[in-house]
């Protein structure tokens, strides 16, 4: 979350990232290799924009029909046996998930990945209470030890370089100072969060998928890490938003099918577990949080960003993500699908989100729900700008621009200011602080002619008034 | 407290009358593979897994002694009927954290999964799930006549209606969460071989 003192801007966040040229590129480089297998996937199936086209449709019903199916979940799932608990908030979602760690005496719970608990700031609130959370996906692990957000919501860790990754594990579990091999690393990752699966009191969980009809869910991870956290200890939690539901089991075939191939290019995640009600002698609690949901839900411009299954496929494929890095977002979920979401929650504070964006619509055509993101992002700018959002810099050089494009004369004479300013100034003039469009590269040599002027000269050259 | 929460959002959910929709039918033709098995063996192996054909127990046997990882492993776990050397006994195991321990198991899967290297594998008859996750390596048996081509043909399968555990279990643990790089044999078991039996 950014400070209230300072305005959050994403381009400032931006700029600091790719001061360092080659870890840009890098960064950039890593997620596009990770874009470059999504596709090999979605190729292999002839059916892909069948799936598509199905797993949308099946989201738009779940949200038209969401309220009978929570309720249908809830029943079943209690009749499974679980007990189901609904937040409005994330305090609300933090203070359920204190009181049964807390009636059950618990002092350590092993958590496997789950945005929403990101989102809600479980992990801080229940150390403010005594108990220590440990955050067991290798990534998530990372950049807890570091003391940081994630940086994408399914490679937490994906801006950190392994070097960076072997001094921090030298210094907080005692590897050899310098190693760096990521088998060596992982497996001391592995040997030590062994301890916490065999202590822990309590596994926490999210969620990818809940079905109504059936009131159990699926949960995705390769490591293995979800189902250690919850098969040792007698006590699981399960932590969601309300927009996970599915109305059917059998609408788990299209989205596992597309899930995993939209993130990382595999064919389907390590383990993808059924929990249907608490294990034999165990405890399953299961906490549906709305924070904001039910308000976009309200929206009818905004209301598809709920069909996001999280796959981050998005990010990977973002020419501004991939160059900026999820930090510069100051979002739980970064990238064009959270820069839809976080202005949803808070406009003002999130108003540079939107502006985040090309509009090369490539987020669009890797959805694997057909979320319509940079319509979304559009729309957003408008919002933004008639709330009286943006600063007063963005806000007058939009006027100018409106002014000038309003009035063909103007604009004709503009061009040609523009023409001979751009040639015959001096480099000041045209590469200083006022020109955003000149920070860190060459603007083109303007041309001498007009595209106006050109066109009527080959008209007359041929022969054409 | 959480009934009027729960109240308070199904409200605000119904305050937006959305027009109803009607469910998609799941009617596209899924991708079908002439030979299941010669896929599901190709899709494994480029996970990180090994399949080997068993004609019987005593073939499946045979693999296994002919592997370090089994040879030597001190405490071996098979719910599998037939497997020699299987010195840990999962039922008399009070509590799921006595598996740690364990550092082979051999587990029946119910059917494999061409298209993405999947096994189904539940709780029944499995005192403790944990088993699938805690043991350092896994072998699994799986009948060579049930490798379905995809999901769809999955979930036609499976029905939910009772409490218990069930998964897809592909290949061994694994991660790329340093650099990008894959590390076989995350958290879960370092190695994964599937027998498909029969």
């Amino acid at each position: 979350m950014p400070t209230a003192t300072e305005k959050f801007n994403h381009a400032d966040d931006a700029t600091a990232f790719v001061a360092n040229h080659a870890r840009a590129k890098w960064h950039d480089q890593a997620l596009w290799f990770v874009r470059q297998k999504r596709d090999r996937m979605a190729n292999s199936l002839p059916e892909w924009e069948a799936l598509r086209e199905t797993a949308s449709s099946i989201k738009a019903y779940t949200i038209a029909h969401l309220a009978e199916l929570l309720e249908q979940f809830e029943r079943q799932a209690t009749k499974l046996g679980a007990h189901v608990h609904f937040a409005k908030d994330a305090a609300e979602h933090n203070e359920i998930v204190l009181g049964i760690l807390q009636q059950h005496g618990v002092k350590k719970a092993a958590k496997s990945k789950s945005m929403l608990t990101e989102e809600c700031h479980l992990n801080p609130f229940l150390n403010r209470h005594g108990i220590d959370v440990v955050d067991t996906d290798l990534g998530e692990w990372i950049v807890q030890l570091r003391n940081e957000p994630p940086s994408h919501i399914v490679l937490p860790a994906i801006h950190i370089k392994r070097e960076e990754v072997g001094e921090l594990f030298h210094e907080k579990i005692g590897t050899e100072k310098g190693a760096s091999d990521p088998t060596y690393l992982a497996r001391a990752a592995r040997r030590k969060l062994r301890e916490t699966f065999m202590e822990a009191e309590a596994g926490i969980t999210g969620v990818n998928f809940a079905v109504a009809e059936t009131g159990g869910f699926v949960v995705c991870t390769n490591e293995g890490n979800a189902d250690l956290g919850v098969s040792l200890p007698k006590l699981h939690i399960a932590c969601l938003g309300i927009e996970k539901l599915i109305p059917q089991a059998k609408h788990l075939a299209v989205f596992l099918r597309l899930l995993a191939r939209s993130a990382t290019g595999q064919p389907i995640t390590t383990y993808s577990s059924h929990f249907h009600g608490p294990r034999p002698g165990g405890e399953l609690h299961i906490v549906l949080v709305d924070n904001g949901r039910t308000d976009i839900l309200r929206s009818d411009e905004f209301r598809r960003s709920l069909n996001c299954i999280r796959c981050g496929a998005c990010m990977n494929t973002c020419p501004v993500y991939r160059r900026s890095g999820g930090h510069s977002y100051q979002s739980t979920i970064p990238g064009p699908i959270g820069s839809i979401l976080a202005p949803s929650r808070d406009a003002e504070t999130y108003y540079s989100l939107p502006y985040a964006c090309s509009l090369c619509g490539s987020c669009d055509d890797v959805c694997p729900v057909k979320i319509d993101i940079h319509h979304q992002l559009l729309t957003w700018r408008r919002e933004i700008a008639v709330r009286g959002y943006l600063p007063w810099s963005k806000r007058l050089s939009m006027r100018m621009m409106s002014l000038v494009l309003r009035r063909p004369w103007l604009y004709r004479l503009a061009g040609s200011l523009g023409r001979f300013a751009l040639r015959w100034s001096p480099r000041f003039m045209i590469y200083n602080g006022l020109n955003a469009w000149g920070k860190q590269r060459e603007l083109p040599l303007a041309p001498k002619q007009s595209f106006r002027a050109l066109y009527r000269q080959r008209q007359a050259k041929n022969g054409k008034s | 407290m959480s009934s009027s929460s729960k109240d308070q959002i199904l409200a605000a959910i119904r305050r937006q009358q959305l027009p109803p929709r009607e469910l998609p039918p799941l009617d596209f033709a899924p991708l079908v593979y002439d030979d299941p098995q010669q896929h599901y063996t190709e899709t494994l192996t480029g996970i990180g897994g090994r399949v080997v054909v068993a004609n019987s127990i005593e073939d499946v046997q045979r693999d296994l002694d002919q592997h370090d990882l089994y040879v030597e492993a001190r405490q071996i776990c098979s719910l599998v009927p037939g497997i020699a050397r299987a010195n840990v006994d999962l039922d008399a195991l009070d509590d799921p954290h006595q598996a740690e321990t364990i550092e082979f198991a051999v587990l029946p899967a119910k059917f494999a999964v061409a298209e993405n290297g999947a096994l189904w594998v539940t709780d029944e008859n499995v005192k403790h799930r944990v088993i699938y996750f805690i043991c350092q390596h896994l072998a699994f048996v799986v009948p060579r006549d049930q490798i379905l081509s995809n999901m769809h043909q999955a979930y036609e399968r499976l029905s939910f209606d009772s409490p218990g555990f069930g998964a897809f279990i592909a290949g061994p643990s694994k991660t790329a969460d340093i650099e990008q790089s894959l590390v076989i044999g995350a958290h879960g078991p370092k190695s994964t071989v599937v027998y498909l039996l029969g």
